[in-house]
């Protein structure tokens, strides 16, 4: 570990707390439950099902973590947020100070701490999980209580940014990659605009993922607090249509991150896939987040499906199966082809999914649809499957039971099979270098891209990823860039 | 936010908007659309850029009332603000000289086929138009169309203007009568489907506008899809302007009634 992290920890206030409570007994406090609403309810409403831990259970819970001379957790996680020190500050009733520490490394603690996949990231890594064999300290927890903390306080720090230097730098996209990245280059001086497609901001954090998992007013604070740094928002603005490369550079912008996301949504091109009450994910998610369709006053209409099948296994698929409940789905069915353990989504999402009534049909995979007279969807085929032999992921390979077919009665259906990425900035920017898969080719240290001004992030340069894996690629580049800019200005004064 | 900068009714229930949107005039070609929506609780609709002005900053949008949301378009008066317009979306019209090029629109699908027309002259072809409406009230735009074609044949169902039938009547008098190279059209998805059936008979390479419905009209949502040469395609991105001979009308004309209220 670096020699920050050991000055850090050497602390007098650090060496105290651990010495306030044995070792024995921080291991035996049983890992915090997360008070939720209960799933009748909830399956109703569009409140949050989570919580959030009280101050007493924050600090119970923070009483659990070892202050680890190897902090293990914090290779897990992809910014390295200095995991110990916050949680100590949580026990040492500091939550401010907390706070603070999550802020050093994420743009987004508040968003993170309720949507990282913790029992992939930093949890699997904790010193509990990996020799105690016990359930991890709960740091998304915790992360969650500090950054609400602090908004609920009134006292949001905005971070002091450094004298304007002028520069203007141009972020296509305001997802939690342009987000994270026009955050660092305003704290550096820069004069920084965000170009967005649509008319709200703040990318699948916005139109896919639902209000019940991660409110709204959560991501307004973090824009807001941007907007206070001078960083400006231009909605409505198609990078590559409405302005091109072209203008951008003629308007001055010396510098460019594309943050662009994986918009496209995959369909399975199967028979039938095209009858009315059948619709991708993004289609039903934007609908319902972005359009507001639920609100009886809203003009944007969606199907209220009684019978609905959402296809698929990863976060986009639970959160349209429980918008489906949410909208009053008498039976709401994941269907999705390997079984439970395969599923790619949060293993939260899953078990709020179960308590809220949905039925899991793990290893059946859709072969056609047929509708109505209409053409209205009215029942799909499904193929059973079983687990063969381990693919290359590691993975055990879906194989189908040949002749094991069952029809299953729907009036609505979800395609959640994965999102190829956006081809706008690729198709339009000159120079930029793309995989087969359509992603853009970047330098992974510096995230630079072909052409030396453009730097790209997140899930254009991923595929489809996470939130906290494309806030680090927009930290990553404003490093980057401001190396390269730095460079380049010497180069021309 | 975008201002109207003027509005004219062409007839009863169609509305040709002047709206301010200088970076959209700027970089729009031919067969551009933009998506609009008014109001917080508002509806993004899609809508031709049927004609823009680069030096004063503004395009020009023809609306037909439907439902719902062109219903509250136009509403909105001169002085008036859309609340989000983006665009230009889609792919421009694929323009060249190709001879003699037959534009034939139906309905309120004579405003975006203007430019095309416009565009198709401009670029030294022969442009006939042929276009149909119900009834003379529901011709539009008579004035330019004239200025952009050679020759003008116009259609009513009820004969009250130019010749009493069918568009597919008229288109195929024009085929029978001369050599054509190329066909455009665009209007109601039923008489595209008619046009095209009749176009794909006499063997004229023909091209159509689609208007399925949107959501985003970036690429994101895949509502706007249509299957075309069996293949899905994204009108937004991939269009809105298809091989006519190529696409499943039957199945578009099913998509339509989606959200049927
Ligand atoms: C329903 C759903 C649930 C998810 N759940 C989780 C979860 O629980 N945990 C997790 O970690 N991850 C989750 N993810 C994945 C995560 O949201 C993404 O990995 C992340 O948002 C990617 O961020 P991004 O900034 O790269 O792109 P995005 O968030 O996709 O943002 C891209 C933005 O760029 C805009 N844009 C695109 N092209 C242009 C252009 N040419 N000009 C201007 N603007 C443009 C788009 O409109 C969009 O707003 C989920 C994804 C979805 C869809
Ligand atoms: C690329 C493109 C360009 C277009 N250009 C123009 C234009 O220049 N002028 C113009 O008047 N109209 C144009 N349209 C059609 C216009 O978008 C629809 O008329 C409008 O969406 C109808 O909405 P509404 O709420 O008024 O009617 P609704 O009450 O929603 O619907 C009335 C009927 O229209 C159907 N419908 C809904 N949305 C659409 C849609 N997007 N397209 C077609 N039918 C739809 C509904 O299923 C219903 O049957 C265009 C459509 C597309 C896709
Ligand atoms: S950002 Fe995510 S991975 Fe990192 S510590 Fe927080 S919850 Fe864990
Ligand atoms: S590994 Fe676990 S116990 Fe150790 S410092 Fe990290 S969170 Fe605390
Ligand atoms: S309108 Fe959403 S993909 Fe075309």
């Amino acid at each position: 570990m670096s020699e920050y992290l050991k000055t850090e920890r050497a602390q007098e206030w650090r060496e105290t707390l651990r010495k306030s409570v044995k070792t024995k007994d921080r291991v035996s406090i049983p890992r915090v439950k997360m008070p939720e609403v209960d799933p009748v309810v909830r399956s109703r409403s569009y409140d949050e099902v989570n919580l959030g831990l009280t101050a007493d259970l924050a600090i119970n819970e923070s009483q659990r973590c070892l202050d680890c001379v190897d902090p293990t957790c914090i290779t897990g996680c992809p910014v390295e947020i200095n995991i110990p020190k916050f949680i100590k500050n949580i026990e040492r009733g500091e939550f401010l100070e907390a706070a603070k520490v999550l802020k050093e490394t994420s743009a987004l603690p508040a968003v993170c701490g309720r949507v990282c996949p913790q029992e992939r990231q930093c949890e699997s890594r904790c010193f509990y999980t990996l020799k105690l064999k016990k359930e991890p300290v709960a740091i998304g927890y915790l992360e969650r209580f500090a950054a609400d903390y602090e908004r609920m306080s009134g006292n949001i720090s905005i971070p002091e940014t450094g004298p304007a230097n002028g520069i203007k730098i141009a972020v296509v996209g305001s997802g939690p990659a342009g987000l994270a990245f026009a955050g660092d280059m305003v704290k550096m001086g820069y004069d920084v605009t965000v170009f967005e497609a649509l008319h709200e901001l703040g990318g699948v954090l916005r139109y896919g993922i639902p209000e019940f998992r991660l409110p709204n007013e959560i991501v307004d604070i973090e824009i807001d607090g941007l907007k206070k740094m001078g960083v400006k928002f231009e909605t409505n603005c198609i990078v590559g249509k409405t302005i091109s490369e072209e203008d951008l550079k003629t308007d001055g912008f010396k510098g460019i991150f594309v943050g662009s996301g994986a918009g496209l949504p995959n369909f399975m091109n199967i028979p039938g896939e095209n009858l009315i009450g059948i619709m991708s994910c993004n289609e039903y998610l934007t609908r319902v987040n972005l359009m507001q369709a639920a609100d009886p006053e809203s003009d944007t209409p969606v199907y209220k499906g009684k019978k609905v099948a959402v296809v698929g296994g990863g976060n986009t698929a639970m959160d349209a199966v429980r918008t489906a409940r949410r909208l009053g789905a008498e039976k709401a069915m994941i269907i999705y082809r390997r079984s439970e353990e395969e599923m790619p989504a949060r293993v939260e999402e899953i078990k709020h999914a179960k308590e809220e009534g949905i039925d899991f049909y793990t290893l059946h995979n859709p072969l056609r649809y047929e509708g109505d007279e209409r053409g209205h969807v009215q029942r799909m085929l499904l193929q059973r499957m079983e687990l063969g032999a381990p693919d290359q992921s590691g993975r055990r390979r879906p194989v189908a039971i040949e002749g094991d077919t069952v029809w299953l009665e729907v009036d609505e259906v979800i395609v959640s099979v994965g999102v190829s990425p956006n081809p706008l900035i690729p198709q339009s920017f000159e120079g930029m270098e793309v995989t087969s898969w359509g992603t853009i080719v970047v330098n992974g240290d510096t995230m630079q891209t072909a052409d030396e001004m453009i730097f790209a992030g997140g899930d254009i340069v991923r595929g489809g990823a996470t939130v906290i894996l494309a806030m680090g690629d927009g930290r990553k580049a404003a490093k980057a860039m401001n190396q390269y800019l730095d460079d380049v200005m010497i180069l021309t004064i | 936010m975008n201002k109207i900068v003027s509005k004219e009714y062409l007839s009863d229930k169609v509305v040709k908007f002047e709206v301010e949107a200088p970076l959209i005039a700027k970089s729009r070609r031919a067969g551009h659309f933009v998506i609009v929506r008014v109001g917080r609780k508002g509806e993004r609709v899609p809508y031709t850029i049927a004609d823009a002005d680069a030096k004063r900053g503004t395009i020009t949008l023809v609306i037909q009332t439907v439902g719902k949301s062109s219903q509250k378009v136009c509403a909105l008066n001169e002085g008036d603000y859309i609340t989000d317009m983006v665009g230009p979306l889609g792919r421009a019209t694929h323009i060249e000289k190709f001879g003699t090029v037959v534009c034939a629109g139906g309905g309120v699908g004579i405003a975006p086929i203007l430019p095309i027309m416009k565009a198709m002259k401009e670029a030294g072809n022969r442009v006939i138009s042929v276009l149909a409406a119900r009834t003379k009230e529901l011709i539009i735009l008579e004035d330019q169309v004239r200025e952009n074609s050679d020759e003008v044949i116009f259609m009513t169902d009820d004969g009250s203007y130019g010749e009493k039938g069918l568009i597919t009547a008229g288109v195929e008098n024009v085929i029978q009568r001369e050599k054509v190279d190329l066909c455009v059209t665009i209007g109601p998805a039923i008489m595209m489907k008619f046009v095209s059936q009749l176009t794909k008979k006499y063997d004229v390479p023909t091209v159509a506008s689609l208007n399925t419905i949107m959501v985003d009209g970036t690429g994101m949502c895949g509502a706007c899809r249509v299957t075309v040469g069996g293949q899905i395609r994204f009108v937004c991105v991939d269009g809105p302007e298809f091989n006519a001979h190529q696409v499943d009308f039957d199945e578009m004309l099913m998509r339509l009634k989606a959200y049927d209220r």
